[in-house]
């Protein structure tokens, strides 16, 4: 199996703090400036990256992401931006992970997707609407290609059914925070540590927890249970606001640095 | 360690078509709702209840009415209308909403929500919400809420809010995804009250055996008033609840033609359609695997139709798998056509249909001279056209 996220989370535990997970679709504001981005994430003290597979009808997303996603479609990012975009971060030596709805992956072929993650240098690929039951081909062809596969659980998920989902997880097992759709919120919803803890007596994998974490105080908060912090929005935002030039680049890092030093505060 | 054993079984596939594709989150009240629906098939005090609305609520059975000065355009076929026209509300679409909203009671919750293209759905789950005291918001994309405004005003006349969407390209496909979202954050207390056959297990299942009530009493009538069974039994499609609902309890009687008469818009070579089996190719979109407009990169492409009830760029995996088998056959039917069939009834018969329903009189018209005089043909009249009237003069240059 592919060594990067076992390695970071191994490494984040004996400096005994969480790892910090980065979103950004590719293509967003354009692919140029989505490199210098993610590059701003990564020295800001981002320890994984998320590279999003912008699509049209992202129903796990609030606003941000959705305006990112479209904004994203119109400059005409496809696959090949996606590959790109990961082959990126990961020379700049973060694991590195697509997050992307089915509909594009089966478009591409499933086997297709799956070798092309692992010849840009990616680790792993997020399904946040992928049920395992529909899962039987993905299961064999990131298996085959050795990269890992993360589904989404959720706070309304059965104990039966959180054991049969991470069952199916590598890597680290991605936790909702709460009921709803991807944005910053004002707190972090109470749902997520009850969930971590339920998710502890299934598995032994990391728990990374995303939706709705902006601030270095909420990052604090997560990583007192939770092996990694997952933000997206609030790195878009900052984007939205300040643009992809300079002064957005440097809002960027000082973002990720203020997180990083959450994650490094919570034990 | 082994993983335990996943049971893919049990949810709802047509062949290669449905399934499940959606968030975690949502899997506990889809299994809810598969697990209310399936006890309320076998539940007597459930079934009298809804039979008891479709008699002194809806109007059931609708009727059928033989369209004769019509059918002098349709080769002189035999042509018979299932009056679904005549529900309350106007179309076959409170027959689902009835059943889910009673559903929705069983589970305990005091919310439904529901997307709407032409507006008849959100019309219909605003009444049944009216009805039974519950709580009813409907999306409904920008562009639909324009031209459907007279359903507009009755849904917020019967008490619904509406929220127009803005997103993507403000039909019916980004309705159902805010639909969505809403769902995910207030699952526990809300039912998604999906309107047609698509969408996740178990909405493709439930969607249509709520609908199957035409098909069952349309054999019924059909051979009581002539004796056999059709030649073939005609429908429109969008999402595919009315043609479902028809074509159902015919499916076992292989003599008989099913044919679904897509929106083909200004054409399927010009781009600009809604003909999803016709003109697209298999995919994922809005939580299930069927026939889907996609460009090469999976991302889905938005559909056009003069008809905003048939504005969708997915269609029910049912059909999808009809099709892939060749039990039912699907064909594109574009806008003038249809708004010929359209006035060509209303001046014929006194009956003003659905624009949605058009497409499929207009699919009666080609099949009826491709078979001759001796075909009886039975055309689901999915709804009346009153929410079509300024679409309609705008078509034929009607001053209003
Ligand atoms: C009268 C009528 N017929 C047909 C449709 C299309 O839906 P379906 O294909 O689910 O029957 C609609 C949808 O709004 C409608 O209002």
């Amino acid at each position: 199996m592919n060594q990067a996220l076992p390695q970071l989370f191994a490494k984040c535990k004996s400096e005994n703090r969480a790892a910090l997970i980065g979103y950004l679709p590719a293509g967003f504001p354009n692919q140029r400036s989505a490199k210098k981005i993610i590059k701003s994430m990564i020295s800001g003290g981002v320890d994984a990256v998320e590279i999003g597979y912008p699509y049209s009808d992202p129903v796990m997303d609030g606003p941000v992401i959705q305006a990112a996603s479209e904004q994203s479609l119109a400059n005409g990012t496809g696959a090949e931006d996606v590959f790109e975009l990961l082959a990126h971060s990961a020379q700049l030596g973060a694991p590195s992970l697509v997050m992307s709805y089915w509909s594009p992956i089966e478009k591409y072929g499933v086997a297709k997707f799956a070798a092309a993650i692992t010849s840009a240098g990616g680790c792993g690929v997020i399904t946040p609407d992928l049920t395992i039951e529909e899962s039987a081909t993905w299961r064999d062809e990131s298996t085959r290609n050795e990269i890992d596969r993360v589904y989404v659980v959720a706070p309304s998920s059965s104990d039966a059914r959180l054991k049969l989902v991470s069952a199916q997880c590598s890597g680290f097992v991605y936790a909702a925070s709460l009921m709803g759709v991807t944005g910053t919120r004002e707190s972090v919803s109470g749902n997520a540590s009850g969930l971590v803890a339920k998710l502890r007596t299934t598995t032994q994998l990391p728990i990374a927890v995303g939706l709705g974490v902006s601030t270095k105080e909420q990052a604090r908060e997560v990583a007192s249970y939770a092996d990694g912090v997952i933000v997206g929005s609030a790195f878009i935002k900052i984007i939205q606001q300040y643009g992809g030039g300079r002064k957005g680049l440097r809002k960027v890092k000082e973002l990720a640095q203020s997180l990083s030093e959450g994650v490094r505060n919570g034990k | 360690m082994s993983a335990p054993e996943i049971n893919a079984q049990a949810l709802g596939h047509f062949g290669p078509y449905g399934g499940r594709f959606v968030p975690e989150a949502l899997i506990a009240a889809l299994d809810e709702l598969t697990a209310a629906h399936e006890s309320a098939l076998n539940d007597p005090e459930f079934q009298r209840e809804l039979t008891q609305l479709h008699a002194t609520y809806s109007g059931r059975p609708s009727i059928i009415t033989e369209a004769k000065r019509f059918a002098e355009h349709a080769g002189g076929a035999r042509i018979l209308l299932k009056r679904e026209d005549l529900n309350h509300t106007g179309s076959h679409k409170i027959n689902n909403v009835l059943g889910q909203a009673l559903l929705t009671k069983k589970m305990g919750k005091k919310r439904i929500i529901a997307e709407t293209g032409a507006g008849q759905h959100g019309v219909a789950s605003a009444t049944a919400a009216a009805l039974l005291g519950l709580e009813c918001v409907v999306y409904m994309g920008e562009a639909d809420t324009k031209r459907q405004a007279l359903n507009v005003a009755r849904m917020k006349l019967l008490g619904a809010k509406v929220v127009a969407v803005t997103q993507g390209s403000k039909t019916l496909k980004d309705a159902i995804n805010e639909a969505m979202r809403d769902w995910v954050t207030n699952v526990a207390n809300t039912h998604y009250l999906l309107g047609t056959v698509a969408g996740p297990h178990p909405f493709p299942t439930i969607v249509r055996d709520f609908q199957r009530i035409i098909g069952v009493e349309a054999r019924a009538q059909v051979l009581e008033l002539t004796g056999k069974l059709p030649d073939a039994v005609l429908a429109c499609v969008g999402g595919g609840s009315n043609a479902i609902g028809i074509f159902h309890p015919f499916i076992a009687d292989t003599s008989v033609r099913l044919i679904g008469f897509e929106a083909g818009g200004s054409g399927i070579e010009s781009g600009k359609h809604a003909a999803t089996i016709s003109g697209g190719t298999p995919g994922v979109l809005h939580g299930t695997r069927s026939y889907v407009l996609q460009d090469k990169n999976g991302q889905t492409v938005e559909s056009h139709s003069i008809s905003a009830g048939l504005d969708y760029p997915g269609v029910g995996p049912e059909h999808a798998y009809l099709n892939d088998i060749g039990r039912a056959e699907y064909r594109a039917i574009n806008d003038d056509q249809a708004m010929y069939a359209f006035s060509l009834l209303c001046k014929t018969e006194g009956i003003i249909p659905a624009i949605e329903t058009a497409h499929a009189l207009a699919g009666a018209l080609e099949i009826g001279n491709e078979l001759g005089p001796d075909a009886t043909l039975l055309i689901n009249l999915s709804g009346r056209g009153d929410k079509d009237v300024q679409t309609a003069a705008e078509y034929f240059g009607l001053p209003l």
